[in-house]
């Protein structure tokens, strides 16, 4: 938020006047405030694992993350550069592999990869896109300086909160939206849902409809499934409502099968289908497979995309974008050990103490290794599973990331923070000006996910 | 809509319905107990059989006690119908169908789970038990309230109050099923005192202790107390009022929808007798096997409609 001589930066000198005018203890009475429209609404998610406080709350820090509208534009370009090489990467591997034979990436890399599904090899979605959905984690360390952390190409949630948190600091300070040009992100459902109808299948009659699957009541994100389906005034179904009837995918409502011609599911790939995948899955439809090879469905995300989140592919990230785009990545790539090349595991081994350790496809904070901040005795423990299991890991050096304020007792303090802007593919790129901003509220710590404690922040993009 | 959207409606508000039928069935227990001379556990007794709860209590419990009896009816998550588990069941039901619901709608629910869960985290002591009552009651009007000032009067509207209707129906007739003897013309002489606190009990478990006196003057008369919860199209948890509005619903849907399913026939067939009957003819065919058909019609409509309209 400040500059080196404590003068605040650009895109926070408004509101830094405003928060100065502000009574500190009227603030810390508003943050309760928002945390009680957060419960009362049941904008929770759930942490597996925590039996008893089975629905949880993500703090909400009412100090906004500001990004000038400059800063954005140059983020925006290098985000919808990845976006367009991911897809291209996606087509490549299930199609012609030109980038294994031309010897960018090794074949085993991709072709056993358990995220790779040898059922899409050869075919093409509709409009073929893959990736309708993604949301990159960025984070920054300073003066037009980003890296990308993760694509989650896959299925990234959090979109509900970005909209959430919105809308809590329209309820709650009117005044600095008069004050500040924020760009809107309230139109994303509608975006969305013209995205998604956008890309219907060649076998769609009619005006498309499109629908919301979700695993149900019990999973982590279900408040975000109903609200995007509320939002998009789409149904939200279960793989219970639905059944492949006459080559298509219909749900059962209370007047007989209706059918569906795009689904975007918030189910895994494994339980998609109970015929191709997982057969005790009873959260997919069995014979989906078969309608979406077919022509009659659309799936969203493409099924096999989550490829593309795979920790070691993401090592591979600049010589993707290269190779696709011909143009050298806009935004930085965080430095990868993959540790199933012995150079880079005896160079991680060395220096564990400097270094984050993630399983490959992990995801949510979980069974990684923050190697500053750990005991002497988890980097031994760490160690071993690393030498058990070298594949199974890749190293980033702890990056300087640059801090926000938030709202504590005492005032503000700082706290480190990423950034998942979400963009929508469809014929065109459209990235939402915004995101969700995740913030670790333990002073020093790196760790953002709500999964382990970490909090979210509305996040400003402004016009200049 | 989807079947399982409607299935998730109808049991979202059967189950609030059934909350508020326990905490009111809790409260007519408290009371006779407290009016009574000699305060027996039989009051309880009775009181878990309207619940339908009498087996399943013996199952975890060596002996009946008021304590026992009012925690299991409130708090115990093994039984499914406490007031707790039913608060549980209708706000997962509610979760499941948000997108059909007002946010009004919702967040009355999910406040009323919200409140009910730190009210009931806990024994509740004799003393709170009044108040704990009234708040079950006053957290369920608010999702009353909400739904009927804000939902859309649609297929989604229609499914709710079936639920809601099919419940209180079911709640009414076994109240009358547990006491039906002391209805009895032969059994009870007007005047008792013993008959009084029956009666009072059972009117205070439909909460109509109060509109009685309005409808046939003060003095209880067990035949009038009949016609009151099964034949007056007036009294809100009467056998008639629920089944008009069941009636009506099922029109909604059939003229929505274009068709009409078993479902109608029924309700309709249960509506014309309530209609068509005296409260003499009830007693004369004998109430009791009255109210055990009346049941097992109620539990048919309530399969045909899930049969009907899909959803499972």
């Amino acid at each position: 938020m400040m500059n080196a001589d404590n003068s605040p930066r650009q895109p926070y000198k408004t509101y830094n006047d405003w928060y100065s005018s502000q009574d500190k203890a009227r603030l810390i009475a508003k943050s309760k405030d928002a945390e009680n429209i957060f419960r009362k609404t049941g904008i929770t998610f759930a942490v597996y694992g925590h039996a008893d406080s089975a629905e949880k709350l993500i703090p909400f820090d009412l100090i906004p993350r500001i990004i000038s509208g400059r800063e954005w534009r140059k983020l925006a370009q290098g985000i919808e550069q990845r976006v367009i090489a991911l897809n291209a990467f996606l087509d490549d591997i299930y199609h012609k592999q030109e980038i294994i034979k031309a010897g960018r990436i090794p074949r085993e890399l991709i072709e056993r990869n358990v995220t790779f599904l040898p059922q899409m090899i050869g075919f093409r979605p509709p409009g073929g896109v893959y990736t309708h959905i993604v949301g990159t984690d960025i984070v920054r360390t300073g003066e037009d300086q980003f890296y990308v952390l993760e694509d989650n190409a896959r299925t990234p949630s959090g979109v509900s909160y970005m909209l959430e948190n919105r809308e809590t600091m329209m309820q709650m300070f009117p005044e600095l939206f008069h004050q500040n040009r924020v760009r809107p992100v309230e139109n994303y459902p509608n975006l969305l849902r013209q995205s998604l109808a956008s890309l219907a299948p060649p076998g769609c009659e009619g005006k498309p409809r499109v629908a919301v699957l979700t695993p149900g009541i019990y999973n982590s994100a279900y408040y975000e499934h109903a609200f995007l389906a509320d939002m998009m005034g789409v149904e939200l179904v279960e793989g219970s409502d639905l059944r492949v009837i006459d080559g298509k995918v219909k749900m059962r409502t209370s007047r007989g099968y209706e059918a569906i011609d795009v689904l975007y599911r918030r189910v895994d790939d494994d339980y998609l289908d109970p015929l191709t995948f997982k057969p005790e899955s009873t959260l997919g439809v069995p014979g989906i497979m078969d309608v979406y090879r077919a022509g009659n469905i659309t799936i969203a995300n493409a099924p096999g995309t989550g490829i593309c989140d795979d920790k070691a592919i993401y090592s591979y990230m600049p010589e993707i974008v290269e190779f696709y785009t011909g143009r050298k990545p806009l935004l930085e790539n965080v430095p990868t050990w993959r540790c199933a090349e012995a150079d880079s595991l005896k160079y991680v081994l060395e220096n564990l103490a400097d270094l984050v350790v993630k399983e490959v496809h992990g995801s949510g904070g979980y069974g990684m290794l923050v190697g500053p901040t750990a005991s002497k005795k988890e980097r031994m423990a760490f160690a071993e599973k690393l030498k058990t299991r070298p594949h199974n890991y890749i190293a980033q050096p702890t990056l300087s990331l640059s801090t926000v304020p938030i709202l504590v007792n005492k005032g503000i303090a700082p706290r480190h923070v990423d950034l998942r802007p979400y963009v929508l593919v469809s014929d065109k790129v459209q990235i939402i000006p915004g995101g969700l901003t995740r913030v670790a509220l333990k002073a020093g710590s790196l760790v953002v996910n709500s999964s382990q404690g970490g909090g979210t922040k509305d996040t400003w993009v402004l016009e200049d | 809509m989807l079947g399982r959207t409607a299935n998730g409606l109808y049991w979202m508000f059967r189950y609030i319905e059934r909350a508020e039928n326990s905490a009111r069935l809790i409260d007519a227990g408290m009371r006779m107990s407290l009016t009574r001379s000699e305060a027996t556990e039989d009051d309880w007794d009775g009181v878990l059989q309207s619940s339908g709860v009498r087996d399943t209590y013996d199952e975890t419990h060596d002996k009946l006690t008021s304590a026992d009896a009012i925690d299991y009816l409130l708090r115990e998550r093994s039984n499914p119908s406490s007031v707790m588990s039913c608060i549980d069941a209708g706000r997962n039901n509610a979760r499941m169908v948000r997108t059909a619901l007002t946010r009004e709608t919702w967040e009355a629910t999910n406040e009323c789970w919200l409140d009910l869960k730190a009210l009931l985290a806990r024994r509740v002591k004799p003393a709170d038990l009044p108040e704990a009552i009234d708040a079950i009651k006053r957290k369920t009007g608010l999702i009353r309230g909400a739904f009927h000032g804000t939902m859309l009067r649609n297929e989604i509207f229609n499914f709710s109050r079936i639920g809601t209707f099919i419940e209180r129906a079911d709640n009414t007739a076994r109240i009358l099923d547990v006491k039906y003897y002391v209805l009895l013309p032969a059994v009870s002489q007007v005047g008792s005192s013993i008959d009084n606190v029956q009666w009072e009990s059972i009117l205070r478990s439909v909460s109509a202790h109060r509109s009685y006196g309005w409808v046939y003057e003060a003095e209880y008369k067990a035949s009038n107390i009949a016609d009151f919860l099964i034949l007056n199209g007036r009294m809100p948890r009467s056998l008639a009022y629920c089944y008009e509005k069941i009636c009506s619903n099922l029109g909604y849907l059939a003229r929505e929808y274009g068709e009409r399913h078993a479902a109608h026939a029924t309700a309709e067939e249960t509506l014309a007798s309530l209609r068509s009957h005296s409260i003499k003819d009830v007693m004369d065919q004998g109430l009791h096997e009255y109210i055990e058909n009346f049941i097992s019609h109620n539990n048919r409509l309530g399969q045909e409609i899930s049969d009907g309209y899909r959803f499972y």
